[in-house]
C-alpha cells in the first residue's frame, strides 16, 4: 500500500508539469494519483534484476536522411496560428513580468 | 437503392466506381447527407461537398469516402484532438497517412470526436461532448477512436482512421461491433499524429470488414523520412482469402482469461464459441502462458503518462492554440493556458507521467516500467515459438452505460486489460466482431509476431466468414 500523497508533492508535480491547479483539484489529485499508484505498486515487487529496459520495440538503428536542403515551412504559415505574433516571431510575456 | 450503395463495404464501392458502374460523386453525396444527419455526435468537422479537385476513378480507392479521427493534422482543416486547447486550430500540414490514402484516391468526408489527445476508453473525455454507440445511445462507442468507430457502425461513413496507444482502435472496434486493425509498431508513419505516447501510438484503420482493413492498411504502410521510427514493410499487403485454418495453433494466455481478470461471463460464452468455430475450420487451440501479461497494465500506465507529460509540453500558449495570460508572467501564462486548456484525464496522466518521471522516483517507477516492458515482449517472443496467434477477448465486457465509469479512473484503464500487453511489445492485433452479448458486439482479438498482417488478416478473414456477424447499420440501429 502506498502511502496518500501529500499535498506539498501534488504541489510540486504540478508546478513541474506547468499546471495550475486549484486547491479542489490539488485534493482530488493527491487522492486519485495515490490510488492508481498503489495498483501500479505490483510492479515494483517483480524479480528485474539483470533486465534491460525496453524505450523502443523495434530494432531502429540510426535513421538518417541525406543531407539535402529543403524548404520549411514558409515564416507566415508557421505563424498562422500563434496567439501573439510578433515582427515575424512568437510573441510572449516577459519571464520576469510578475515581480514588477 | 441508395441503402444499397451505402451498405457496400468500401472494397466493394472502389472496385464498382472503377467498373463504371458506380458514380463517385453520388456515393460521396449520399454519405455526406447521412454524416450531416449524424446524431451520435461522431463528427467533428464534415466537409460541405465534394472535392473541387473531383474524383480519380483510375486510383485504387477511386474517390471513397474517409472518415479521419481527429488528432491526425489535416491541411487547413479543424484539428483538435479533441480538445479545448486546439479548440479551432488547422495545422499547417497534412498526416503523411493521410496523405498517403489521398494519393491512394481517398476523399476526406470528416473528423472524428475522440477522446481529449487519445486518452481514454469511452470517448466521455472529449471536450467537444460524447459520441454515442449507434446500438444503443445510452452506451459509449468505446475510445479514444471512438467517433471513427461509431460513424463507421452506423453507416456514416465507409470507413475511418483511427489510432491505437493502449487499445484505442481494437476497443472501439469491439463496442461498436466493426473490425479493428492496430498494426506493428513502426508500420505506418506517425508524422502528423498529435502525439500521446511516441513509443505505442500506431495508426490504423476501423472497418466494416476484414478485407477492407487490409485494402486501408495496404495504403498506409512505409518508411517515411519525417518519422525516423517508421520502417518498410517488409511485402506487399495481400488481400485476405483464406477460408480455412488447418494446423494454425491459436494460444489462449491463461494470464489474462483468469477468473480474476474481471472478463464479463456473456464475453467469455462469446470468445469460447469463437474458439469452436475456429477448431472447426482446422485450427489448434491451446493455452499458452504469457507470465508477466496481467502486469501490461501498470506498466503502460506509468510509460504511456510518463511520454505523455513530455509530449503534451508543447502546448504551452506560444505557437498555437489557447493563450491564457494568467498573472502577466511567462511561467504563469503556461501555468494558466494548460490548467485552462486541457480536460481532467489529461491533466491526470500529465500529472501521473510528470511523477514517474521526477527525481527520486523515475528509477523505481519508469525504470521498472521499461524493463517489464521486456519481459512482456520476451513473453511474446517465447509464446510466438509454439503459436501462430494468441486470442483473447478484446475487452473484457460490452459498451458501458454513458457516466458507468468516468468517476473512477481505474476502473475505465481496466478495460485496456487484454490490449495493452500487444502494445507494450509493439506487436499487430486486430479485433472482429465475434457476436452478441445481451444485444451488444463482442470483440475477439487475434495478435500475431512483429510484421505478421497478412497471416493475421488471413486469419481474421477466416473466422470472419465462418462467424458471419451481422453488422449492417440498418442492424446495428444506425438510421442517423
Amino acid at each position: 500500500m502506498v502511502a496518500m500523497l501529500e499535498r506539498e508533492t501534488v504541489d510540486h508535480v504540478a508546478r513541474l508539469a506547468r499546471l495550475a491547479l486549484s486547491d479542489a483539484e490539488t485534493d482530488v489529485m493527491a487522492v486519485e494519483l495515490s490510488k492508481i499508484l498503489d495498483h501500479i505498486e505490483a510492479i515494483r515487487t517483480l524479480d528485474l534484476d539483470g533486465v534491460e529496459p525496453t524505450s523502443h520495440v523495434i530494432d531502429v538503428v540510426n535513421a538518417l536522411r541525406a543531407d539535402v536542403p529543403h524548404h520549411s515551412l514558409p515564416r507566415e504559415l508557421a505563424l498562422a496560428s500563434a496567439p501573439d505574433p510578433v515582427d515575424g516571431g512568437f510573441g510572449v510575456p516577459s519571464p520576469g513580468a510578475s515581480a514588477q | 437503392m441508395s441503402d444499397a450503395l451505402l451498405n457496400l463495404t468500401a472494397a466493394a464501392a472502389a472496385a464498382a466506381i472503377r467498373a463504371g458502374e458506380l458514380d463517385p460523386a453520388e456515393l460521396f453525396e449520399l454519405y455526406r447527407e447521412r454524416a450531416a444527419a449524424d446524431s451520435l455526435n461522431a463528427f467533428s468537422w464534415l466537409c460541405d461537398g465534394a472535392p473541387d479537385a473531383g474524383f480519380d476513378r483510375s486510383t485504387p480507392l477511386a474517390g471513397v469516402p474517409l472518415g479521419v479521427k481527429d488528432l491526425f493534422c489535416t491541411a487547413g482543416i479543424p484539428t483538435q484532438s479533441g480538445s479545448r486547447i486546439l479548440e479551432g486550430y488547422r495545422p499547417p500540414y497534412t498526416a503523411t497517412v493521410v496523405e498517403r490514402l489521398y494519393a491512394a484516391g481517398a476523399t476526406l468526408l470528416g473528423k472524428t470526436h475522440q477522446d481529449e489527445f487519445a486518452m481514454g476508453s469511452s470517448n466521455e473525455n472529449c471536450a467537444f461532448g460524447p459520441v454515442l454507440n449507434p446500438w444503443d445511445r445510452t452506451r459509449v462507442p468505446g475510445g479514444s477512436s471512438g467517433g471513427s468507430a461509431a460513424a463507421v457502425a452506423a453507416g456514416l461513413v465507409p470507413w475511418a482512421l483511427g489510432t491505437d496507444t493502449g487499445g484505442s482502435i481494437r476497443q472501439p472496434a469491439s463496442f461498436c461491433g466493426i473490425v479493428g486493425l492496430k498494426p506493428t509498431y513502426g508500420s505506418c508513419s506517425r508524422y502528423g499524429m498529435i502525439a500521446f505516447a511516441s513509443s505505442l501510438d500506431q495508426a490504423g484503420p476501423l472497418t466494416r470488414d476484414v478485407s477492407d482493413s487490409a485494402l486501408l492498411f495496404s495504403h498506409m504502410v512505409g518508411q517515411d523520412a519525417n518519422d525516423s521510427t517508421s520502417l518498410a514493410f517488409p511485402e506487399p499487403v495481400r488481400m485476405p482469402a483464406r477460408r480455412e485454418l488447418s494446423g494454425v495453433r491459436l494460444g489462449v494466455p491463461e494470464e489474462l482469461l483468469s477468473a480474476d481478470s474481471g472478463i464479463d461471463q456473456g464475453v467469455r460464452e462469446s470468445f469460447e464459441q469463437t474458439l469452436s468455430l475456429a477448431r472447426g475450420l482446422g485450427a489448434v487451440v491451446s493455452p499458452c502462458r504469457l507470465p508477466h501479461a496481467p502486469h501490461a497494465l501498470s506498466a503502460y500506465y506509468i510509460v504511456a503518462p510518463a511520454e505523455a507529460s513530455a509530449n503534451l509540453a508543447r502546448f504551452d500558449g506560444v505557437r498555437y492554440g489557447l493563450r491564457v495570460p494568467g498573472n502577466g508572467d511567462l511561467e504563469s501564462m503556461y501555468s494558466a493556458t494548460r490548467a485552462a486548456g486541457f480536460g481532467p484525464e489529461v491533466k491526470r496522466r500529465i500529472m501521473l507521467g510528470t511523477y514517474a518521471l521526477s527525481s527520486g522516483y523515475y528509477d523505481a517507477y519508469y525504470g521498472t516500467a521499461l524493463r517489464v516492458r521486456t519481459r512482456i515482449a520476451q513473453d511474446f517472443q517465447r509464446a510466438f515459438e509454439q503459436f501462430d496467434f494468441i486470442v483473447t477477448p478484446t475487452a473484457p465486457g460490452t459498451a458501458f452505460e454513458l457516466g458507468a465509469k468516468s468517476s473512477d479512473p481505474l476502473a475505465m484503464y481496466l478495460n485496456d486489460f487484454c490490449t495493452v500487453p500487444m502494445s507494450l511489445a509493439g506487436i499487430p492485433a486486430i479485433s472482429i466482431p465475434a457476436g452478441l452479448s445481451e444485444g451488444l458486439p463482442v470483440g475477439f482479438q487475434l495478435a500475431g509476431p512483429a510484421f505478421s498482417e497478412n497471416r493475421l488478416l488471413d486469419a481474421a478473414f477466416a473466422l470472419e466468414q465462418a462467424i458471419g456477424f451481422d453488422g449492417s447499420p440498418a442492424r446495428a440501429g444506425g438510421r442517423a
